[in-house]
This record gives C-alpha cells, sequence and structure tokens, in this order.
C-alpha cells in the first residue's frame, strides 16, 4: 500500500536469524539488536518489537543444543508429556531451561510436520519421531557424547 | 509405483522411497509443461488452469484461475509471486513432503504461475521448523537455474524468474497471506486489512500471486496433462485430488494422495487401516487445528468442497487425525485452545479474550470445578470469537470448541460440579 517500506526491510529477519545462528548461545544480544539497528539503518525499537513478535528468536542466552519437544494435540495425544518428562529428569530442566553447562536448552514447540510419526521432537536441525521415553534418553546421550569427544 | 495406469490417477503419484534428482524428473516428463507453457499466450495458460477447476490447497479453496487473472490484470510496474509454505496447521505435512521428493515440480509449477501472472520476482516462504526441506529446496533451485528453468530468460524466453527462499521465523499467523507479506517486509507477522487484497497490492505495494506449496504443484501436471484429464479426476464439484495428512490412532499414519470423492471413511479404514487393535474411534479432527471434530457416524461424508461445505467440515488443509476411545475430548480441545492463544497477535480483541477467557475456563472444566454457567459462557465467547474476530486465525479457533460443544457435551457436563439445577444451559 502507500506505506513506504524501507528496502532493507526485507533483510531484517533474515538478518536476526543469521545473527542468532552464528552466536554460540544461540540468542540475540543487546550489541547484537544495535549493531542490526545501525546496518539496516532501522530504530532499535523496531528491530526489538520484530524479534520479539517471532518465537523463534530468543533475546536471553540458550544451550548450544536446543531441544524442542512437540506440544500440538497429535503429539500429546501420542504421550508427548512422557517425552519432555524424560527430558527433565535426564538433564534437570524444565521447559524455556537451559542445563548448567550450557549444553541443552528444552523449548516447546508447535508442530513439526512429522505428526505420522508422533510424538517427535527437533534437536538442532535433526528431527526424531516414534519416541518413547528410554529413546529419547538415548538420543540425548550422542548429544552428550558428541561433546565429550570434542 | 510408475506404471502409467497409475500414474493417470495422481498429480503427485509419491514414491516414498525416493527422492527425485533432476534427471529423472526429466525422463518422466518434468519440465515439458514449462516449455509449452512459455510457448503460448499467458491467457491461454490461464485459460487451463481455469478449466481444470484447481481451488488453492492452503485453506480457503479460492479458484487459482481467478486469482492468476487478477495479478494478471492487476496495474503494477513490478509484480510478484509467493510460494506459501509456512505450513503452520497442526497435523499437516504434505508441503514438507512435496519439499522433500518433488521438489521439481513444485519449482516447475511456480514457473509456470509467474509466467502466467506476469510475475518475475518471487520468494518462497518457508517455516523455520523445516531445515532440512529448506536445504532441499535451495539446493534444487540452484540446480534449476543452471539448467536454464528459472533465473534470466528461462528456456531462451524472454521470461525471467528470480526466486528467493525466505525463512520464518516460528509463527503460525505469518501462514496468513498479509501476515506473511508483513513478515517478509521485516514486521511483526500481524494480519493486515483486507481489500486491498495481495493481488492488487501484496509485496511492497505491488501485485502478488500467493499459492499454497500443494497448489502450485498441481499446475505442471494440468498443463501436460491437459485440464480435461484433470477434471476426470475426483467428482463434479471437486476436481483433481488431495494430500491428506493422516495422524493419530490409525494403524497406517502417513501421506495419501486421494481423488476428491473418497469418504472420510475410506481415509480413515482403507487408507490409514483402521484403528489401532482393540481400540474404536471416538472422534475425528479434521482440518488441523482450526478444523472441526467430528463423531463416527459423519464419516460417510466426502472429500469434496461443496459437500463438506454443507456439512459443516473444514477441509482446510487436509490434515486428517483420529482419536480413540481413549482421548479426552476436553484436553483435546484445551489443546488446541492454547496453540491459539499462543499464536494469537492479540490485535483485537475478540480472539485475544476470547482465548484468555476458554483457556481459564476450560481448565475449570478438566479440574471438574465447572459450573452450567460456565458451559453457557464459553459457548458465548466461542460464538463472539468466531464472529467478530480480525483474521482466520480467530474465527477458525473456535471450531473445535463448537463442534464439541454439539458433539461431545456429555464430556462437558460431566465435568460440572452437580449442585445446579440443570434449567440454567435453556
Ligand atoms: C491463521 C492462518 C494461517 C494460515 N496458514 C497457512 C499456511 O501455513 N500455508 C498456506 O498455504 N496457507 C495458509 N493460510 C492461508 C493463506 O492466507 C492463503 O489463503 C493461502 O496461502 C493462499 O494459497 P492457496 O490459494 O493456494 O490456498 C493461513 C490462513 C490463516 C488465516
Ligand atoms: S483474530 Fe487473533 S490473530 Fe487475528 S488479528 Fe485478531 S488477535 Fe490477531
Ligand atoms: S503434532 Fe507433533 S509433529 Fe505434528
Amino acid at each position: 500500500m502507500t506505506s513506504k517500506i524501507n528496502v532493507q526491510d526485507k533483510s531484517l529477519l533474515p538478518t536476526l536469524l543469521k545473527k542468532q545462528k552464528d552466536s554460540p548461545f544461540n540468542f540475540l544480544s543487546e550489541d547484537d539488536v544495535n549493531s542490526i539497528a545501525k546496518e539496516l539503518k532501522l530504530s532499535r525499537s523496531r528491530v526489538y518489537s520484530t524479534a520479539s513478535f517471532y518465537s523463534e528468536i530468543s533475546l536471553s542466552p540458550r544451550g548450544k543444543h536446543i531441544i524442542r519437544v512437540c506440544c500440538n494435540a497429535p503429539c500429546e495425544n501420542a504421550g508427548k508429556e512422557a517425552i519432555r518428562e524424560a527430558i527433565t529428569k535426564e538433564l534437570g530442566i524444565e521447559i524455556d531451561e537451559t542445563t548448567e553447562d550450557k549444553l541443552f536448552t528444552l523449548e516447546s514447540v508447535n508442530c513439526l510436520g512429522a505428526c505420522f510419526m508422533s510424538p517427535a521432537m527437533r534437536i538442532d536441525d535433526e528431527i526424531y519421531g516414534n519416541l518413547t521415553p528410554e529413546e529419547t534418553v538415548k538420543i540425548l546421550n550422542t548429544y552428550k557424547k558428541e561433546h565429550v569427544d570434542e | 509405483m510408475n506404471n502409467s495406469a497409475q500414474n493417470d490417477k495422481y498429480v503427485f503419484n509419491f514414491n516414498f522411497d525416493e527422492y527425485l534428482d533432476i534427471e529423472t524428473y526429466k525422463q518422466r516428463g518434468g519440465f515439458s509443461a514449462l516449455e509449452s507453457a512459455l510457448k503460448e499466450e499467458q491467457d491461454n495458460v490461464i485459460k487451463k488452469i481455469k478449466q481444470s477447476g484447481l481451488k488453492g490447497r492452503g485453506g480457503a479453496a479460492f479458484p487459482s484461475g481467478i486469482k492468476l487473472e487478477m495479478v494478471n490484470r492487476a496495474e503494477g510496474a513490478e509484480k510478484y509471486i509467493i510460494c506459501n509454505a509456512d505450513e503452520g496447521e497442526p497435523g499437516t505435512f504434505k508441503d514438507r513432503f512435496i519439499m522433500t521428493h518433488i521438489p521439481y515440480q513444485l519449482l516447475e509449477g511456480i514457473t509456470i504461475a509467474a509466467y502466467a501472472a506476469g510475475a518475475e520476482k518471487g520468494f518462497l516462504y518457508i517455516r523455520h521448523e523445516y531445515p532440512k526441506p529448506r536445504k532441499r529446496m535451495e539446493q534444487a533451485i540452484k540446480e534449476l537455474e543452471e539448467a536454464g528453468y528459472l533465473g534470466k530468460n528461462i528456456l531462451g524466453s524472454n521470461f525471467s524468474l528470480e526466486l528467493q527462499i525466505f525463512s520464518g521465523a516460528g509463527s503460525y499467523l505469518c501462514g496468513e497471506e498479509t501476515a506473511l507479506l508483513a513478515s517478509i517486509e521485516g514486521k511483526k507477522g500481524r494480519p493486515q486489512i483486507k481489500p486491498p487484497f495481495p493481488t492488487q497490492s501484496g509485496y511492497k505495494g505491488f501485485p502478488t500471486l500467493i499459492h499454497n506449496v500443494e497448489t502450485l504443484t498441481n499446475i505442471p501436471k494440468i498443463i501436460e496433462k491437459g485440464p480435461e484429464w484433470y477434471t476426470s479426476l475426483g467428482t463434479d464439484d471437486s476436481h483433481g485430488t488431495k494430500l491428506i495428512s493422516l495422524s493419530g490412532d490409525v494403524k497406517n499414519r502417513g501421506l495419501y494422495e486421494v481423488p476428491f470423492g473418497t469418504s472420510f471413511h475410506e481415509i480413515i479404514y482403507e487408507y490409514g487401516g483402521g484403528p489401532l487393535e482393540g481400540h474404536t474411534v471416538k472422534a475425528v479432527n479434521i482440518g488441523g487445528a482450526s478444523g472441526v471434530l467430528v463423531p463416527p457416524d459423519r464419516l460417510h461424508v466426502s472429500l469434496e468442497y461443496g459437500t463438506c461445505a454443507e456439512e459443516e467440515i473444514t477441509i482446510g488443509s487436509g490434515a486428517v487425525f483420529v482419536l480413540d476411545e481413549r482421548r479426552d475430548i476436553l484436553d483435546n480441545v484445551h489443546n488446541r485452545v492454547r496453540f491459539f492463544l499462543h499464536e494469537s497477535c492479540g490485535k483485537c480483541t475478540p480472539c485475544r479474550e476470547g482465548l484468555r477467557q476458554a483457556n481459564i475456563l476450560l481448565e475449570r472444566f478438566r479440574n471438574a470445578e465447572a459450573s452450567y454457567n460456565d458451559l453457557e459462557k464459553l459457548e458465548r465467547y466461542t460464538r463472539v470469537m468466531q464472529d467478530a474476530s480480525f483474521c482466520g486465525l480467530g474465527q477458525a479457533a473456535g471450531n473445535s470448541l463448537k463442534t464439541s460443544f454439539h458433539y461431545y457435551r456429555d464430556e462437558y457436563i460431566s465435568k460440572i460440579r452437580n449442585e445446579e439445577p440443570a434449567e440454567v444451559i435453556a
């Protein structure tokens, strides 16, 4: 419509996502927000307002691996709560918490498009389905092990 | 999987063991539709899509040919095409399978649609939860550019299309077309008032064609095999096939391509193999979180736009989710209310407040602390939310509530603290 749209605007969301991806703690710091505002010639409040609208963007530090457990009905009926409990028990974190070693953050997420294998979760870019609590703990251990091996 | 008799009944013809490569796609006739379309007048291509009766598969079922024509006829120094791959409706996974298994058919469809609409730039808006499909599409776009099917002067013609991938950031609402546009423009993904429709004033105010992944993936087959072939699939009311994402308590969960006219009973019992051993179907949720809950005795209804509209069944994205006798209806309705409450942008009161109240009231029911008055309130909030919400999110959020009051009222009543007299509900 007639409202003037900055040509740069198209890159705001991609820039936020990229910056977050580059952060070792998967989040955008105040410095990040300031530098993006400067780079794209937008106001800080504009950058904040967009950043805070999207659930994939975090304004507080997160772990190296983000575990996202699907919370929608197909996964809930298939036993998502038992999966969530197994993770909490194994790692000692609830939803939206990070382990002390900063290795894992646990989040709740909407449908991963994996309901043909509910219950499902995502760790970073990998999707796991047909989960059982035991299987989930095994998967977590592969991430822990990978970390020890580094 | 690929004998021609079978091929002729399907538009997508998925082979789940196969991740198609570009050469195989070409050998099977891929890009022949694009080649022939580019030699035709734009209006001729539009005419074929119109004759096919193809309707949008993203939920609203608007005729694709008409939308193409609107963008083609709209005034604009530039025109855009946007493929909506936000696939946010819980229980839906069709677009993801298209992107991972048959990405070239989707890209060919986008290119033909862009040509017909007169759009030379565009976006593929992919939800953030789909990192692998996104990588697959990035690679496929590159391959097509190298092979001359995308980019400048496609196949030596005057037509060029510059296609970019845009990643969402975890907002269901961004699947709504005007919110999606706001999101690409770097704003909060909030819906905008319509009109103007995106066909007139979309991305940066230019005429923009927005179609769902599944809709666009139909187009190469319509051009290749002709609209008559396409209308021979399905029924007189609804042509072609529909992708059904089947989940929940059935033997064979998965993605199925079914001709329109198939009954929901067949979808669940024949395609899906019926309920799990020793269990019975209690309810079926059709159309995802935005959809309705129907009892087993309504499953004879056939998947057709007209019939489903009459029967108040929302086909939506084609998600079919089965609940057996172990499932609690109120738990399921509450799950959806929490989903919408989380995803609501809060711009309008009926949606924001309606969902907040519904959440509180459902909690009360689930704790068996509710009264008849609470049921009456919940029904009232639901009505207001459906009638007065600004966008489709709030309007559709009431569907599972409303159908649960109608078909599963007993489950609410059984959770009411008993002291009040029954007359109060009248
Ligand atoms: C809350 C909401 C969410 C939506 N999400 C999607 C989506 O994820 N994918 C989609 O294709 N359409 C979605 N839509 C519909 C779009 O607004 C639009 O109608 C559609 O992309 C048009 O494509 P079609 O004509 O091919 O159906 C959504 C609508 C609403 C109201
Ligand atoms: S209906 Fe809900 S999501 Fe849509 S504009 Fe209103 S508050 Fe926002
Ligand atoms: S509902 Fe969990 S992956 Fe779809």
